[in-house]
């Protein structure tokens, strides 16, 4: 359990001198990883780690305001806890005093409890998740004649708890496992080459669906055979629900209240604006079991809570954590992500969820018609610009034909700018899917794109 | 990969540092005493090869955001891994601690894939310590905070200061010490010390049709020495002048065009076209388009492609990789032909060949994987504004940003970060960002001229979940069509 970490940050936080602030964030996990390739065992890992961050704040000798430092290790052990006591403390002289650095304060929400803990993942013998990794590179090459190569067929798990304390009596643990089967399927006809990836998600092994990884692979890989470039046009672009949580967690970017209060969003002066179509609700939940990052506390130990970030089309709110938070006048939402020990908090969505509508993926094909289904878009990293709104990636998938899909096209980009793709929803499906990252997904139609081929 | 552009700065890429004055310590991070019983324990039940990779990595940085020094950071970085690699199979095991009895639990944790027997007790015994300095001059614990925190204060006055319309400055300054160890049953005991420095500033403009971002870095496997060379305030003004030069910036053009690509400007295309490509963990599994192609023309005869982890000083350098196997200058394709790929221990083992020193992990938390290092296009003999001159219509990219490939299908994206259009032979409007999308074999072939004006660019590689840092580079060359995704 986690209480001997929360222990140890208490522990630290005993530590601060009168005057001093001071937050420890205490993590340990295990994680397993195997790789089949060709019926057998390519690799196995096995690991456990442990680490610490401590933030450490102090008044300027002036009194202009807060300063702040930072030290993490990969350790937990006291001499080294010790030293990154010491450097944090250090560091806090060096940065710029600001009235608004300051801790989290228990704010009087209560937290949820969720179960995101399955002992299976510990519990599971290591031969059944081999056996699990062997079994999908065994049915994925077997689904199809055209499959003529997996490259990796993955299991992985992962336990990880984490505890925060602070001098403003923030306490509090929290803990989760993950369990993930991935699979990538090279399909090929003649000199062709086609790629799928497949994959299926879970708080430990029996929630794991294999078969929904090697279909979902398969089916990828082999229905892109044959693609072309296309034409250049203007078009419906329907995004598969992959590339959906992917483009939400973008979005996510421009909602932070960080990045509002420093002038770096589109959003920044929109609140109670019509920012995206009337159908559009956008709710970041880490309050939501099913929710793959869902969490029953925040970066700096608040409780979690549903926000509702965009209404029936129209901007309600962004994210803050608690220095982002004072700079705007405004209290934190519950909304600070770190990157672990090593990570100090920021504001940012923890679970964003686009509200479902009413109609599956063939419906929704159906209504537009003609345009462009994507079912993967490269290059969001360097061709979507979550400050301008400039959106190109590229993309791969199908065209929608008379309703349905049609033949398969490659090497062409979509491309318009993020502020005029969400006023351009036209249909947001009822498949939602729970997926690893920021954001879940379902299908999701957007007007008048850029389609850039020959 | 996401590209860190670096502009004409930080020349003098080739050459050696003579002038050392940082102490080389003789002792090991673990004691080889110690060493040889974890590879003995490693090796207990069978096993072709065990390996230690041990680390202790501290690293500093700093971030001015918003007119304020925020909080610096510290952090310390200390484990071993351990992997024991039995017939296909590869154990692998990491831990923090670096007692004896942690390293003894780890080498059991990795040898259980091994445990099929073997050829029975088997000692290892390990050479002497081949132990490669400091690659850096004044390595980062010997220089004040205060003084790191001067070249921030002093990107943010620059940037602001090249033009009111610059509303928001963030400047980041990072180093790092990573002292590896790598001993394996084969008797390899080697020992380096890298240092890396690197600065980059990301700027706000803010005009009628929105705001607009720019950005610039400069990143070296050297100590603070590198801002002898380079001032910050270079960095501070291009990544302010391309935010502000795209507040007039029109929509890019949707379709195939040709494209000229700046000197410098990020030789990701080459990283992206063919470097993941010609990657042996690609090659071996049939991943890769280029895949059985060796001896076949793969690219236009203008190209010529290196992959060279000795390059000193760039980004991607190291005395040795992360298998303890000394880099070298790799020639990947010649005159468009293509002449080999890269390869670490575990693939090169498989084709009864040796590493080409492109072993690289990002930390002992990792598994080692065929990776690239410095990866450059040789130059040619044009003259660069010829080729703009002698080009219609087109793109001008003078600075691209990151990018991404499918191995499998050839296919990859590259976006842009400063583009113009090329009318009538001329750099006109400047274009808002766009991604490029192209096969790697098809674009290889249309490279149509190449100049002489080489230059490099850092970069920060992703691969399986696991960044390294790496080197790009090439002159200004002309592609005669590729698709660019803008909306115009």
């Amino acid at each position: 359990m986690s209480d001997d970490l929360l222990e140890l940050a208490h522990a630290v936080v005993a530590q601060a001198r009168p005057g001093e602030g001071m937050e420890v964030y205490v993590a340990r996990g295990t994680e397993t990883e195997v790789r089949a390739y060709e019926g057998a065992v390519e690799s196995l890992t096995s690991a456990d780690s442990s680490g610490v961050g401590v933030r450490v704040l102090v008044e300027s000798p002036a009194g202009e305001g807060t300063q702040a430092g930072f030290a993490w290790a990969g350790s937990l052990d006291p001499t080294v806890i010790a030293a990154a006591l010491a450097d944090a403390r250090d560091n806090a002289r060096f940065a710029t005093p600001d009235p608004n650095v300051a801790l989290a304060e228990p704010d009087g929400v209560t937290a949820v409890e969720l179960d995101l803990w399955d002992e299976g993942v510990a519990s599971t013998p290591m031969e059944e998740k081999i056996a699990l990794a062997l079994e999908l590179e065994r049915a994925t090459r077997a689904a199809d004649t055209r499959v003529r190569q997996v490259s990796s067929a993955d299991y992985s798990d992962s336990r990880t708890e984490v505890a925060l304390a602070s001098t403003t009596g923030i306490s509090s643990t929290r803990r989760r496992t993950t369990a993930f089967l991935a699979v990538d399927a090279i399909a090929g006809e003649g000199d062709e080459t086609q790629t799928g990836t497949g994959f299926t998600v879970g708080r430990g092994p029996s929630g794991l669906v294999p078969h929904e990884a090697m279909d979902d692979a398969v089916r990828r890989a082999t229905r892109m055979l044959g693609a072309r470039k296309v034409q250049s046009s203007h078009c419906t672009v329907v995004f598969d629900p992959r590339v959906v949580s992917t483009l939400l967690g973008v979005v996510a970017t421009a909602l932070s209240g960080e990045a509002v209060v420093k002038g770096r969003s589109f959003f920044a002066g929109r609140i109670g604006e019509s920012v995206a179509a009337a159908a559009v609700t956008l709710v970041d939940d880490p309050t939501d079991e099913r929710a793959f990052t869902a969490s029953s506390y925040d970066g700096e130990g608040l409780a979690s809570r549903r926000n509702v970030l965009i209404a029936d089309g129209r901007l309600r709110m962004f994210v803050y954590d608690t220095v982002s938070a004072r700079r705007a006048g405004t209290a934190s939402t519950g909304s600070a992500v770190r990157g672990g020990f090593a990570g100090t908090p920021s504001a940012g969505c923890r679970a964003l969820v686009l509200a479902p509508g009413a109609k599956s993926q063939e419906e929704i094909l159906a209504t537009v018609g003609d345009g462009f289904y994507v079912q993967s878009v490269t290059g969001v990293h360097s061709g979507v610009n979550p400050v301008s709104g400039d959106f190109s990636v590229g993309a791969e998938g199908l065209l929608i034909e008379g309703g349905a899909l049609g033949r398969p096209v490659r090497e062409v980009t979509v491309a318009s700018t993020l502020q005029r793709m969400l006023q351009s929803v036209v249909e947001i499906g009822g498949d939602l899917r729970w997926l690893p990252g920021v954001a879940a997904g379902q299908t999701l139609a957007v007007a008048d794109m850029a389609l850039s081929g020959d | 990969m996401g590209t860190v552009p670096r502009g004409s700065l930080g020349r003098g890429w080739v050459g050696r540092h003579d002038d050392y004055d940082t102490a080389v310590t003789d002792t090991a991070l673990i004691d080889p005493d110690v060493l040889e019983r974890v590879l003995t324990t490693a090796l207990a039940g069978g096993g072709a090869m065990a390996e230690v990779f041990a680390e202790d990595t501290v690293t500093g940085g700093a971030t001015l955001d918003d007119g304020r020094i925020e909080e610096l950071s510290s952090g310390r970085s200390r484990g071993a891994g351990i992997r024991v690699v039995e017939g296909e199979t590869t154990g692998f095991a990491h831990t923090a601690d670096l007692s004896e009895a942690g390293l003894l639990a780890a080498a059991r944790a990795a040898a259980a894939v091994a445990r099929e027997g073997g050829p029975g007790v088997r000692t290892v015994a390990l050479g002497p310590l081949d132990n490669h300095g400091p690659g850096g001059r004044t390595p980062p614990e010997s220089v004040d905070k205060a003084r790191k925190l001067e070249l921030l204060t002093r990107a943010d006055e620059a940037a602001r200061g090249a033009g009111g319309s610059v509303t928001q400055v963030m400047a980041g300054c990072g180093d790092s010490r990573r002292r590896v160890l790598i001993a394996n049953s084969e008797g390899l005991l080697v020992q380096d010390d890298q240092i890396r420095t690197r600065f980059n500033v990301t700027c706000v403009a803010n005009g009628d049709t929105g705001m607009q971002t720019g950005y610039d870095a400069l990143a070296r496997t050297e100590g603070f020495e590198i801002f002898e060379r380079s001032r910050v305030e270079d960095i501070a003004r291009l990544a302010a002048e391309r935010a502000l030069v795209k507040l007039a910036a029109r929509p890019a053009p949707s379709g195939e065009v040709p494209i000229v690509l700046a000197g410098g400007s990020g030789g990701i295309l080459f990283h992206e076209a063919c470097g993941h490509g010609l990657e042996a963990d690609h090659i071996v599994k049939d991943a890769s388009v280029y895949t059985g192609r060796v001896g076949e023309l793969v690219a236009s005869p203008l190209v010529t492609l290196v992959d060279d982890g000795t390059v000193l000083g760039e980004w991607g350098y190291f005395a040795v990789d992360d298998e303890g196997c000394p880099p070298a200058r790799n020639v990947l394709i010649e005159n468009g032909v293509l002449t080999d790929y890269m390869w670490d221990w575990l693939r090169a083992r498989k084709e009864g060949r040796k590493s080409s020193g492109n072993g690289r992990r990002q930390s002992y938390q990792h598994l080692p994987m065929v990776r690239m290092t410095n990866t450059y296009l040789l130059a040619g003999t044009e003259d660069p504004d010829e080729i703009v001159a002698q080009t219609p219509s087109g793109v001008y990219v003078k600075k691209l940003g990151g990018g991404q490939v499918n191995t499998a299908t050839g296919d990859f994206v590259f976006g842009t970060s400063e583009a113009y259009l090329i009318e009538n032979g001329r750099i006109t409007e400047p274009l808002r960002d766009a991604n490029l999308i192209g096969n790697g074999p098809e674009v290889l072939r249309r490279i149509d001229a190449v100049a002489t004006d080489f230059d490099m660019t850092p970069g920060t590689c992703g691969k399986d979940g696991q960044s390294v840092p790496v080197g790009c580079g090439q002159a200004t060359l002309r592609i005669s069509g590729v698709t660019l995704g803008g909306t115009a």
